[in-house]
């Protein structure tokens, strides 16, 4: 019977596994509704370890919206840990649901939503054990709708067969859509099956069915052509935006896990989009255009928040919070009304400017001083310069000698290795940098014992954005560079042990690479990593580059392509990329110009305080730039409502806040800007510990 | 120079509450970091006044006594809170209770008085269910093991893998028959170090008698308490509900 728990038959098998916590439910704000009283049913998944995918705010976001509408069910699935895995293959049991612990077969729609590439061969898992037929032309009608969103869906080619629609941009209106159209089809008795409630689907321009998309090759490989092969459908999908944050306080009631999870805290999107301009970061493009939260809102989201969960620290989740236009009026508001109530704030503080350090002192009035985070991206100046990341060595150096003089031990600096044009000089600069801030921090403090760390990610190329045309550096390039900059650290007296070093190894990269800027060749190659066995690729005990490059060699050669062909390769202007005929409003020849202004080392200025410079976000999605000052105060605390359905939008909307990695500084908590390119933290790390 | 913590240090601590409470269905897979995680946001929620640490990262003063495994439900669970404004235990039970996942049951709270609640501690009374296994079988791996003077058992600690005897902290070992597939196995066990759980018993009754149960049995402790000469357990709370009864008394004379 549909909907019936498999908890009895699950159980059994628990004690055998690690941490069976994560698999029982019973979250705090989770919900149960009963199967029967829904009309459409969700199964939401997070297609990494439930410890990562719980906290992931996207997901919380759509669980509570769906499930304030009172004939809809939402439940969540995570991916299972191998363990687990072989235990449920040996006694048949299917994916479950951690809520209601259903099967995901039983749902109509199972929306996964990916913040990283890197997911995908978890997607195939996740189907198989659900019973699902991982080729989407294959599913039948008691099969459900399997539905793509998050950040790196932008470029679902590789996944294409996998999946049934694709949601792109932020979700909140989107997932309603989507609900309406189901519900009418259904009551309508199902009429044309599938295929015609995926054509209802696109008609409506909720989501793209890659199914009704046909891609044609040229002899040398490359995309001759993407053509639509209905007439009813959009030629071009494009992304939803939310467009007032203000009607859409979620989540109200945050999940509060059992289980220990990569962020336990109340986190609270203090705005969308970022108009920084940064070149190589994919969430900046895509998520365009900034659109704030007020500061009444944002106040009454946090009484709210901390309320319902009793978390003890608030982060300020953003893509670069400090930029916020009420920023300061926010922390000292917070900072003056949970004096006393041992909550702790936190903010990302990806800024190169005193102005963040005095946020950072604000929100840790009586806390701890630990670790301050920046994040200059490239060594030099001139690398800096190609990626628009407007920091000088003057900005770092007066930056962090305010922050050492205000009591803060350690500063965290952030860089990427294999930016376009990169040299070995320019990755030797880091050095310089770091010998830099450890003389001001000596200088400063008055002490010698002064400590950075310096972390760098690989680069890699992302569509959407003006560097999605580029080479990727070969990871041996990027591992030579690293070496490099790591004997030049450790041959330097003065610095030596005062740095710390913590990079990765860049062949995680190169796969990151490929599935982000695959096309729907790409896919052959994840289901056979898949197959042979490939599992949580994100984490560096799991993932196998040489299954990979096997793989890449025996689907792809034979079709003239490779996985160098996919990464290491430069673009010209007129090829025709996976992922042209899905619109993130962002214009293509704006890109394109945007690129060569990069090779010329041409920095552009954020459009929130500077005229238009034509991006095309603006015109193209209806949208505007919305930020303050309202001038409004953080009181009186006027609570969010919970629980208050609101009304089914008619039409639109998407994906939102991935999970992004955003931490908060102050208070020792480690800060990561959340660039679309970088790899998660969980790889190698080398050289003195931090 | 070194940062300090700015304005007055935290208020005293003006009352010690213990409670007792369970650990119960599907929330026996908490280990004890969870459950104390789970309580502190429980005991913010419930608005509880904490007195907390003093420096840079004040910490609400709880003192947790012992813990059941993950996996293992509990009916005797215990820990004092060292709060900065007196409460009626009853109330702050209640709002805790309800602030608390269900399966985190709260089940006794009372006001410390006198001794330590650790020094009232020495034995826990378990009792397991075996499905799969049929009560001939346990009783006579069960008469085995009782037969030994020392059954060592190995398991991985958090100071590695370790060694020890199960034989010698087991007071009381008896048999049921819970139903045709599935025995049952009630324990008293005394606290040492490294505490003998069920699952240590369970391995050294694999050890003696080749006892392997098919599907994991289900340990749940029933009591905690300091050991009687007859095997039984003295309640943990008693003396405190105790002195309160005389305090009590006292005023009202």
């Amino acid at each position: 019977m549909s909907g019936q728990s498999l908890f009895a038959r699950l159980e059994p098998l628990l004690p055998r596994v690690r941490r069976p916590v994560q698999y029982v439910g019973g979250e705090g704000n989770s919900i149960v509704k009963p199967w029967d009283a829904a009309v459409v049913r969700w199964a939401l998944m997070y297609p990494d370890a439930y410890e990562v995918g719980l906290p992931n705010q996207g997901l919380q976001i759509l669980y509570e919206i769906l499930n304030e509408q009172p004939d809809v069910l939402a439940e969540r699935t995570y991916s299972v840990w191998p363990d687990l895995e072989a235990l449920l293959r040996e006694h048949g049991v299917a994916q479950f649901t951690v809520d209601g612990h259903r099967a995901v077969r039983d749902f109509d729609v199972l929306g996964v939503s990916f913040s990283t590439e890197l997911g995908y061969t978890n997607l195939l898992t996740a189907l198989d054990l659900a019973g699902i037929p991982l080729q989407a032309e294959r599913r039948g009608e008691a099969d459900p709708l399997v539905v793509a969103g998050g950040h790196a869906a932008f470029n679902p080619e590789p996944i294409a067969g996998f999946v049934d629609a694709v949601v792109l941009g932020d979700g909140e209106q989107a997932v309603l859509g989507i609900t309406d159209v189901i519900r009418g089809w259904k009551a309508a008795g199902a009429p044309g099956g599938r295929t015609e409630l995926l054509a209802r689907l696109a008609r409506r321009r909720l989501v793209y069915v890659p199914a009704f998309y046909d891609v044609t090759y040229r002899p040398d490989g490359r995309i001759q052509a993407v053509t639509v092969n209905r007439d009813d459908v959009p030629t071009r999908p494009s992304k939803h935006t939310l467009s007032d944050l203000d009607a859409w306080p979620y989540p109200k009631a945050p999940l509060v896990p059992l289980a220990e999870t990569v962020h336990e805290r109340l986190s609270v999107e203090i705005f969308r989009g970022c108009t920084r301009g940064c070149r190589f970061c994919q969430a900046g493009m895509i998520t365009r255009p900034v659109r704030e939260r007020n500061i009444e809102t944002v106040g009454a989201m946090i009484e709210t928040g901390l309320r319902a969960t009793g978390f003890s620290e608030v982060g300020l989740l953003s893509l670069s919070s400090a930029d916020h236009t009420e920023i300061g009026e926010i922390a000292t508001g917070l900072a003056d009304r949970y004096e006393n109530e041992k909550i702790s704030l936190s903010l990302p503080s990806t800024r190169v400017d005193a102005f963040n350090v005095t946020l950072a002192n604000e929100f840790s009035r009586n806390g701890r001083r630990s670790g301050l985070t920046f994040a200059p991206e490239g060594g030099s100046e001139r690398l800096r310069k190609v990626i628009n990341k407007m920091v000088s060595a003057e900005d770092l150096v007066r930056t962090v000698s305010t922050a050492y003089a205000h009591g803060w031990r350690q500063v965290k600096l952030y860089f990427m290795c294999g930016l376009p044009t990169e040299t070995d000089q320019d990755v030797l600069e880091i050095a310089d940098l770091a010998r830099e801030v450890i003389r001001a921090g000596r200088r400063a403090s008055g002490h010698r014992d002064i400590r950075c760390t310096v972390s760098i990610g690989g680069f890699v190329p992302k569509p959407h954005t003006p560097f999605q045309w580029v080479g990727q550096a070969s990871h041996e390039v990027t591992d030579a560079r690293l070496k490099l900059l790591r004997d030049t650290v450790r041959a330097d007296k003065e610095i030596a042990h005062a740095v710390g070093f913590r990079y990765h190894d860049g062949r995680p990269g190169i796969i990151e690479g490929l599935l982000a800027r695959g096309d729907r060749r790409v896919g052959a190659v994840i289901e056979r990593v898949w197959c042979e066995g490939g599992r949580f690729d994100g984490w560096s005990e799991h993932f196998s580059f040489e299954r990979w490059e096997s793989a890449c060699a025996a689907e792809l050669e034979p079709l003239g392509v490779g996985l160098d062909w996919f990464t290491t390769r430069e673009r010209d202007e007129r090829e025709v990329l996976a992922w042209d005929h899905l619109d993130a409003g962002l214009d293509r020849d704006w890109l394109w110009a945007d690129w060569q202004e990069a090779l010329r080392g041409t920095e552009l200025d954020d459009c929130r305080w500077t005229p238009c410079y034509d991006c095309g976000v603006c015109p193209t999605m209806g949208t505007d730039t919305q930020i303050g000052p309202t001038g409004r105060s953080l009181l009186p605390v006027v609570s969010v409502s919970a629980g208050t359905p609101v009304v089914a939008a008619a039409g639109v909307s998407v994906d939102g806040v991935d999970g992004v990695d955003i931490e908060a500084a102050p208070g020792g908590v480690e800060d990561r800007p959340a660039a679309g390119s970088r790899l998660r933290p969980a790889a190698v790390s080398s050289g003195t510990p931090a | 120079m070194a940062r300090r913590p700015e304005g007055p240090p935290p208020p005293p601590v003006v009352q010690r509450v213990r409670l007792r409470f369970a650990k119960r269905g599907r929330l026996r897979f908490l280990s004890h970091r969870d459950v104390a995680r789970t309580f502190e946001r429980g005991l913010r929620r419930a608005a509880v006044p904490m007195a907390y640490s003093a420096g840079f990262s004040p910490h609400p003063r709880i003192s947790w006594v012992g813990a059941a495994p993950t996996g293992a439900a509990s009916e005797a669970e215990y820990v004092e809170l060292a709060l900065a404004v007196e409460v009626e235990p009853a109330q702050l039970q209640a709002d805790l209770d309800a602030a608390l996942p269900p399966g985190l049951d709260v089940v006794g709270a009372v006001v410390a008085e006198g001794t330590g609640l650790a020094e009232r501690i020495d034995a826990s009374r378990w009792v397991v269910r075996l499905p799969g296994v049929a009560e001939p079988e346990l009783r006579g791996a069960v008469t085995e093991l009782l037969r030994h003077e020392v059954v060592e058992v190995e398991r991985a600690t958090k100071d590695g893998r370790r060694r020890f005897d199960v034989r010698a902290a087991i007071v009381l070992a008896v048999c049921r028959a819970g139903n045709d597939t599935c025995a049952i196995l009630e324990l008293v066990v005394r606290h040492t170090t490294p505490a003998v759980r069920p699952d240590d018993v369970l391995t050294a009754l694999g050890v003696v008698a080749g006892l392997r149960p098919s599907v994991p049995p289900e340990p749940t402790r029933l009591e905690q308490g300091r050991l009687r000469d007859d095997g039984t357990l003295a309640d943990p709370l008693a003396p405190d509900r105790n002195d309160a009864g005389r305090l009590a008394g006292r005023s009202s004379a």
